[in-house]
């Protein structure tokens, strides 16, 4: 049984309060033969500046300080890619860093550049995150993503990172899923929602009109994975601006306050130790003490059931912002939904539901846009964008865009974004002629889970409309 | 002489590596072009060897091919993990950082090892070199706090079935490819070449 200290579990204070000003985002596709990554970064940075009616030369004066998000040099085949972009972005001399930290690249680069402002180091930051996943084929493609598992103990048991999640899927499925088919079928829904929600969103790279069927009947890639229930391999940009609330009020008449959190567990899920659950706001210490004997299987804390990386980041999240019950005090969340078990495992993590009774928030309608079931708005939309199962996952930039998704949903301008004709024309995709305005009426909070690995690191980043901020938090 | 002939080997002769041979083999770039003919970019081929070292864990690996299994248990008195088996082996207590002590956990792993959890796929990325399908066991012991991966080189894996290692001691690959598991019950005659209970 391993326990942390106090300290390590004290709520982080900040200085100052951060604001996201604007962010904007590239077209997103599983190749660019005719884009060189700046070009992406270019259009991200542009459509986050005419967001707020300037341009990127005018929103370049303000910044101090670049935050870059790239995951895997590889990939890219570039060292120092970040040194590069900041080049073609012409924002020397500023200072700038690369950040790196798997599939929460995006997340963690927000980390930083949050930080960086809250500190007072710099009034005005770039966090911008790319990735480029296409100059490799798909099989090399899986290689370099499995060369971020132990290189020594796990990349060479198949090169498929893909096999990481799916033993929790089988352990997850066996426990809290009883091996019932239902359950199958609910995580099959998951990706039937994302998939779906991206045929409204003229980024997406994956939107398909699919059944529960579909997905239980596409190849199989890792039993009991299969391929609907995976994660898309992307290219693409995304960028947002964040400062203090004096220059985010010079930019912006309605910026959005945000606030970031991380945590971290073992990068091999073979390490992980057994603990007692750490409890979020809206749980209480009874509440899981019968766990094992109401799911048996369940008696290892985290085991490979949940993230512990997730829960803890929640747990500094809600305790920055003041969140008692992310169902009640969010409107929307934007999940890291690489595979649909993942999706399904942080429910439980971040306190949507108890540990068990994650597969509740999709069979209860609660994670939709609409309820399927009433007709009426979902309780707690998720993933809207499609997420990365339906929108993208172009690593460097995906926790940038589900932040820039919530904000837009926030700033109420969701519609306005992704509805605009010019926009499917540029992109080169067919709007559908059944599009949907997915806005979230009255969104005031929402939440986005960044992840990495097999839950190595993982950021929460909450945005509040500053007229409706909770009270409670270690600061206002 | 062909590009791969005379592949790199490396040894180390007074704490320094000693490469000899080639370590990287070069070809040529190839144009990339559209239907139309313009030029879109250009391959950029590679062929390298890289240098590794186990460090501390090399004594791990190096038991592999012996046919033993080792681990780390933290003795420090005045850390909570004290007692703590570690498997994957740590070179040091994730808790205190002390070097931890190596012990040989063969018999422990041949009488208690079972499926913690499993997966089973046909798909690989480059380099695999495992026999398809490829089927991940996670396989826990009694008195290990941990649980370790590896690969279930035959039968069809359920959840709490015993299982015991075999190892890769006529032909070892030095890596953790040499540790593989079979069923409880299968029989020396049964293993695949090169593999022995040790």
């Amino acid at each position: 049984m391993i326990t942390f200290s106090e300290r390590q579990l004290a709520i982080p204070k900040m200085s100052r309060p951060v604001y996201l000003v604007t962010g904007g985002m590239s077209k997103f596709a599983r190749s660019f033969p005719d884009k060189k990554t700046e070009e992406l970064c270019v259009d991200a940075l542009f459509e986050a500046a005419e967001f707020i009616g300037t341009t990127p030369r005018e929103l370049k004066r303000y910044i101090h300080s670049c935050y870059y998000g790239h995951f895997a040099d590889h990939f890219g085949d570039q060292l120092l890619g970040e040194a590069v972009i900041h080049d073609r972005l012409g924002l020397d001399p500023l200072g700038n860093i690369g950040i790196k930290t798997g599939g929460a690249t995006g997340g963690s680069t927000l980390w930083e550049a949050y930080k960086t402002v809250a500190s007072g180091y710099s009034d005005c930051v770039l966090a911008l995150g790319w990735e480029r996943m296409d100059e490799v084929p798909t099989d090399e493609g899986n290689n370099y993503i499995s060369c971020a598992a132990d290189k020594d103990w796990e990349t060479p048991l198949g090169h498929i990172y893909t096999g990481y999640y799916a033993v929790m899927a089988q352990k997850y499925w066996q426990v809290f899923g009883r091996k019932e088919e239902s359950f199958r079928r609910t995580m099959a829904e998951i990706a039937v929602k994302n998939r779906g929600y991206a045929l409204h969103n003229p980024h997406a790279q994956g939107p398909l009109r699919i059944t529960v069927e579909d997905v239980l009947h596409s190849p199989v890639v890792a039993y009991p994975l299969r391929a609907l229930d995976c994660c898309l391999m992307s290219v693409g940009a995304a960028a947002v601006i964040l400062a203090d609330e004096k220059t985010a009020l010079q930019l912006t008449d309605n910026p959005l306050r945000i606030d970031v959190a991380a945590a971290s567990h073992t990068l091999r899920p073979a390490d992980r130790r057994h603990m007692a659950i750490p409890l979020l706001p809206n749980e209480t210490p009874d509440q899981y003490r019968d766990l094992a004997e109401r799911f048996p299987g369940s008696d290892r804390y985290p085991g490979f059931t949940g993230f512990l990386a997730a829960r803890m980041a929640a747990w500094y999240a809600y305790g920055m912002t003041g969140i008692t019950d992310p169902t009640e005090d969010l409107d929307l969340v934007e999940l890291h939904d690489a595979f649909t078990i993942s999706d399904m495992q942080t429910y439980e993590d971040i306190g949507i539901r108890p540990y068990g009774e994650g597969r509740t928030y999709v069979e209860s309608g609660d994670c939709y846009h609409t309820n399927p079931h009433t007709g009426r708005p979902g309780k707690l939309p998720a993933n809207l964008s499609g997420g990365l199962i339906g929108c993208m996952h172009a690593v460097g930039a995906t926790g940038i865009m589900q932040v820039i998704e919530i904000g837009q949903h926030l700033w109420g301008r969701w519609g306005e974004m992704h509805g605009d004709e010019k926009k499917w024309a540029r992109f080169g995709r067919d709007k559908p002629d059944d599009w949907q305005d997915l806005q979230v009426q009255g969104a005031k909070r929402g939440m986005a889970v960044s992840h990495a690995g097999v839950g190595s690191h993982v950021t929460c980043t909450v945005l509040q409309h500053p007229d409706y901020l909770l009270s409670g938090g270690t600061f206002r | 002489m062909s590009n791969t002939d005379n592949r790199g080997t490396v040894r180390v002769v007074n704490d320094h590596y000693q490469p000899s041979g080639k370590f990287h083999f070069i070809s040529p770039n190839i144009p990339i072009r559209n239907e139309q003919g313009d030029l879109m970019g250009v391959t950029n081929p590679r062929d390298i060897i890289h240098i590794h070292t186990y460090g501390g864990e090399a004594v791990f690996f190096e038991s592999l091919s012996k046919g033993r299994l080792l681990a780390t248990r933290c003795d420090n008195h005045g850390c909570e993990a004290c007692g703590s088996i570690f498997q994957p082996f740590r070179i040091h207590c994730p808790d205190c950082l002390v070097q931890a002590t190596v012990i040989d956990m063969t018999d422990t792993a041949k009488s208690t090892a079972r499926i913690h959890t499993f997966m089973i796929t046909e798909r690989t990325g480059a380099f695999n070199t495992l026999p398809k399908p490829v089927r991940f066991i996670n396989v826990e012991f009694d008195r290990v706090c941990t649980i370790l991966m590896g690969y279930l080189c035959m039968g069809e894996p359920e959840i709490g079935m015993k299982v015991v290692p075999i190892f890769n001691t006529r032909a070892p690959t030095y890596t953790i490819l040499d540790l593989w598991w079979v069923p409880a019950g299968t029989t020396e005659d049964q293993l695949p070449e090169n593999f022995t209970f040790g």
